[in-house]
């Protein structure tokens, strides 16, 4: 679209700025504010300048998290994106069953997410859980709370449950977005199943797909409820994550300090992937609007 | 591309033609053939496929339904019956739970706390994104892209991040514990999210319509309510969702920015626990209660969610 | 090559059709036959997709059959019949360079290396492609890529029929005459059946050999450009073909005159009679006569009647001037060089070029 040179649209984002404003830049001023400050109580305090940040990134159990949470990420990114590829392949495309289908894919995400946490916490129990119980019957000795594998396993098969029809319904909406004279020439061309796939879906989900991995990145970085609820981050840390760190320094141990420091690396960490994902999509979409396919 | 939006204003031309007269455009005539196709196609295709394809799918959707089904079994049984053996269904089915939930304040006003800064976020992201989101489509201002590029970083931002300023912000300013101290704290990723979508699906509506209704005499309020909005319908409907879904979702800043007053149903869910233990079929009803607006929701944005799920950018 | 037979085709979108209205494509009976340029010719929305889909195979009919060469190929899926088909909007694999595009259904049927290297050379000779071989399909102006789109169809050796359908839209128009040659050019080389669809009569007419006019499901005419200018066989080929299209007057006979309306027409015996004996028949009668053929004459004459001018629009090299015949409203074309009428006109409506159109058909036999 040619956008037409007219300064007078900030008028239209005004109250959008406004409001974000308020929502990010002065908490985000209170968190670089404290995250260069010692603080004792609210008239003592002296400035430490780059103090915790130093002290932060050499924090052996913060490396220990952080390292915790690429494994995480990337665990899950290996799974749900091949899986929801597959799924969107798989999906109705038309009619009734169509909209069943898709209403019960996208209903893992639809639940809170403490109730996610929930439901995976009572499912996997040896008493009163159907998977525990049947884990346990079959003579696999499962115990969530005493063993670190268990407890990871869980946590990502908990997760691809939870988010892989993000990635699927993302594919899907790719997919629909296929005019049917790339099928029906694709049919007279005598092309087989692989080479529709590879030359017709797999470009067109591209697009999607990097949206969807900058997407589950973010978000998995940031996880939070589940884990906490299933694992409580146990057993001992091997289930702790980034947020979960930030939460129990920020509101178990009060000092606000290298809390606020962590917090901000947290965030510089998340913007810089992101960063790099949101280069690519706007490369992508100058490519296409350059000549690019037919919609 | 000159070219798209001619085809788009013939679509849109073609539409309205279909309206008055049955006459069908290649395209049309293409996708009838298509549909028409793949029903025979079904009929036809060799079943092994088809068998196997059914096959995988439905193994996902009973791995899809599995816990859930769990939770709702649970939720109709006694806790008694519950921490018993196991049963693969309520023996003796009760809806005491639920009857429970319905009638205790504490639980249902967990819902009705939930409920109403989920809306009330809604209506304020909406009403702050539209015209945003119209100025990032239409018009090239002095650092949109800047701004457009911070938008999105705040959706990047995570929550545990804001919860100690956040608290105290809101405590300063006398919001805590205030359905509005969420739903405004939640416009911190909802409304770049909304932006997003709308802008994206603003900017596939041809230019040449706002051109055509100032020139016809329409004021900027006028044709963005009565014309400009039925065309993006389905962006809308779709925006709404995601508004909804990850407001309602979300644990942490909400429960952080409450206590009892306008306490969400996750608090009131993880505090569950009483001297004899969990009540697990009160907390599965809870659980159970809490899916059904999700799916209420998705079930009247189905047809636009395909489009919506690519933000409007395929 | 093949000649390609519909019989008794017959097709609704709907599950249960209640009536004639719920049908695309009404008892059609038609014969392509081998070799040949056609071109399906109508308004939006007359079937003439539907009928393309039929004919490839993507679409099967709800009645009748389609027969390549005489043998009903009604179950063969499109990719079993040998067909061609281009799109209205070019279907190209972004991913792929143009050379691979072309090469595209070659090796999906397992063709030599060798083979395809060929072929594809030789299309993209005829389509000018060559220097553009080794760029990606994605970064192609939009008629290059619906060049890659035709070529694709005629990379195969052993195609029936090449079937088009408003190839040309999506192009520039001052590139679309170039295309349309390059296709008269590629017929005449592969000496292939090809059927072009389009609602513009000019591009129908400069490519193909025989038209097939079709209106509301049916195929109305089959002929020559020619044919169908000065015979049209139905009142919609005569107000489709030709620019403006013919004049069209409901007539009935009464009291041995032939009237239109309240106003009397002055004919010769032949067709007077021809009218008053239809009229008999069917309240539906109409006279035509192109706008080139109505005589506008400067003075009164035995036969001719009088008409207001109401208006001259001067095109340059031939004039359209509206005219009024009591109720009736007329054109009659005037080339450059004849004498302009002033309000008055005397028109007269020559015999040979007196068309009558019972129930919208047309009827020869009126002599």
């Amino acid at each position: 679209m040619n956008k037409v040179r007219n300064n007078r649209a900030w008028w239209l984002v005004l109250p959008m700025l406004a409001l974000v404003a308020f929502s990010a830049i002065v908490p985000l001023m209170t968190v670089v504010n404290y995250s260069v400050q010692d603080v004792f109580d609210a008239n003592t305090r002296f400035f430490t300048g780059t103090e915790w940040f130093v002290k932060m990134l050499n924090d052996p159990a913060l490396q220990a998290a952080l390292a915790r949470q690429f494994a995480f990420s990337l665990t899950i990114l290996a799974i749900e994106v091949p899986l929801g590829v597959g799924i969107a392949l798989l999906m109705p495309k038309r009619g009734i069953r169509a909209s069943l289908v898709l209403i019960l894919v996208t209903l893992p995400l639809l639940i809170p997410w403490n109730v996610v946490g929930s439901i995976w916490q009572i499912f996997t129990r040896g008493d009163i859980g159907l998977m525990g119980w049947s884990l346990r019957e079959l003579g696999y000795p499962y115990n969530l709370t005493s063993s670190p594998v268990d407890a990871w396993v869980t946590i990502v098969i908990m997760d691809v449950w939870h988010w892989t029809p993000l990635v699927a319904l993302l594919c899907y909406s790719g997919l629909q977005a296929i005019p049917e004279a790339y099928y029906q020439a694709a049919r007279i061309d005598r092309a087989s199943r692989w080479a529709v796939f590879r030359y017709i879906q797999l470009p067109k989900l591209t697009n999607v797909l990097v949206i969807g991995v900058l997407l589950r990145f973010m978000h998995s970085f940031m996880i939070y409820a589940e884990p906490f609820v299933l694992t409580g981050g146990g057993p001992g840390s091997s289930t702790t994550f980034l947020s979960q760190s930030l939460a129990i320094m920020a509101t178990a141990q009060f000092d606000v300090g290298p809390s606020a420091a962590f917090s901000l690396i947290y965030f510089l960490i998340i913007l810089l992937v992101c960063w790099v994902f949101y280069t690519a999509i706007m490369q992508m979409q100058k490519d296409r609007q350059s000549g690019g396919p037919h919609e | 591309m000159s070219e798209s939006r001619h085809q788009q204003a013939a679509a849109t031309e073609a539409d309205q033609a279909q309206a008055d007269e049955p006459t069908m455009t290649p395209q049309q005539a293409h996708a009838l053939a298509a549909r028409e196709a793949a029903r025979r196609r079904r009929r036809a295709r060799p079943k092994g496929r088809r068998i196997r394809s059914g096959l995988l799918l439905g193994a996902y959707l009973v791995f899809v339904l599995l816990p859930i089904y769990w939770l709702v079994n649970m939720s109709l049984q006694t806790n008694a019956e519950i921490l018993g053996e196991l049963t693969l269904w309520p023996q003796a089915l009760t809806l005491d739970n639920y009857t429970k939930i319905f009638t205790d304040a504490n639980w249902y006003m967990g819902y009705v706390n939930s409920m109403t800064y989920v809306l009330m976020n809604m209506a304020i992201s909406m009403a702050v994104a539209l015209p945003a989101a119209y100025a990032f489509s239409r018009y090239s201002f002095i650092g949109d892209k800047h701004l457009f590029f911070w938008l999105l970083t705040n959706m990047m931002a995570p929550p545990a991040v804001f919860l100690l300023p956040y608290f105290q912000l809101y405590y300063t300013v006398g919001l805590f514990d205030t359905h509005i101290a969420v739903a405004l704290a939640h416009c911190l990723f909802n409304i770049p999210l909304a932006v997003w979508i709308l802008e994206g699906f603003m900017s596939s509506v041809p230019k040449e319509i706002d051109e055509t209704a100032f020139i016809d005499g329409y004021r900027f309020p006028r044709f963005f309510l009565t014309i400009f909005l039925p065309l993006i319908r389905s962006g809308i409907g779709v925006t709404l969702f995601f508004l909804f879904m990850f407001s309602w979702v979300e644990l942490l800043l909400a429960r952080t920015l409450t206590s009892t007053a306008a306490q969400p149903i996750a608090s009131v869910m993880t505090r569950t626990s009483t001297a004899s233990g969990i009540d697990w079929g009160t907390l599965a009803a809870a659980g159970v209660l809490t899916i059904v607006p999700g799916v209420v929701v998705v079930f009247f944005v189905r047809h636009h969610i395909a489009k919506g799920f690519a933000l409007g950018r395929t | 090559m093949a000649e390609i037979t519909l019989s008794g085709l017959a097709h609704s979108y709907q599950a249960s059709p209640a009536g004639a209205a719920d049908y695309a494509i009404r008892q059609l009976d038609h014969v392509w036959e081998q070799g040949g340029a056609y071109a399906l010719l109508g308004p939006s929305g007359c079937g003439k997709s539907t009928l393309l889909n039929i004919i490839s195979g993507l679409l099967a009919p709800s009645e009748g059959e389609v027969r390549f060469d005489g043998v009903a190929v009604n179950d063969l899926p499109p990719e079993a019949r040998n067909i061609a088909q281009v799109f209205q909007f070019p279907v190209v694999y972004d991913t792929m360079t143009v050379f691979d595009n072309l090469a595209f259904p070659l090796r999906n049927v397992k063709t030599p290396e060798a083979k395809v290297r060929e072929r594809v050379a030789e299309v993209a000779e005829i389509l000018e492609l060559t220097d553009r071989l080794e760029r990606k399909a994605r970064n192609l102006s939009a008629d290059d890529k619906q060049k890659v789109s035709m070529g694709r169809g005629l990379v195969r050796d052993n195609v029936s029929a090449i079937l088009f359908d408003e190839p040309l839209t999506v192009i520039d128009p001052q590139l679309k005459w170039k295309l349309r040659r390059k296709l008269k050019e590629i017929h005449r080389r592969f000496a292939v059946t090809m059927i072009y669809v389009t609602h513009d009569q000019l591009e129908a007419s400069t490519f193909a050999d025989k038209i097939a006019v079709m209106y509301d499901g049916q195929i109305v005419q089959f002929g020559t450009p020619r044919e169908l200018f000065e015979r049209p066989n139905h009142t919609f080929v005569g107000y489709f073909i030709g620019s403006p299209g013919m004049n069209f007057i409901e007539v009935h006979a009464r009291d041995g005159e032939v009237v239109s309306g309240a106003f009397p027409l002055v004919l010769d015996a032949a067709t007077a009679r021809g009218v008053a004996q239809v009229c008999q028949d069917s309240s539906n009668v109409k006279l035509g006569i192109r706008p080139e053929f109505v005589e506008v004459c400067t003075e009164a004459g035995a036969d001719s009647m009088t008409a207001q001018v109401l208006q001259v629009q001067d095109l340059g090299t031939y004039a359209i001037v509206h005219l009024g015949l009591g109720e009736i409203s007329l054109k009659a074309r005037i080339d450059e060089g004849k004498p302009m009428p002033g309000h008055e006109a005397h028109v007269r409506f020559p015999a040979q070029h007196l068309g009558l159109y019972v129930d919208e058909f047309r009827r020869e036999d009126r002599r």
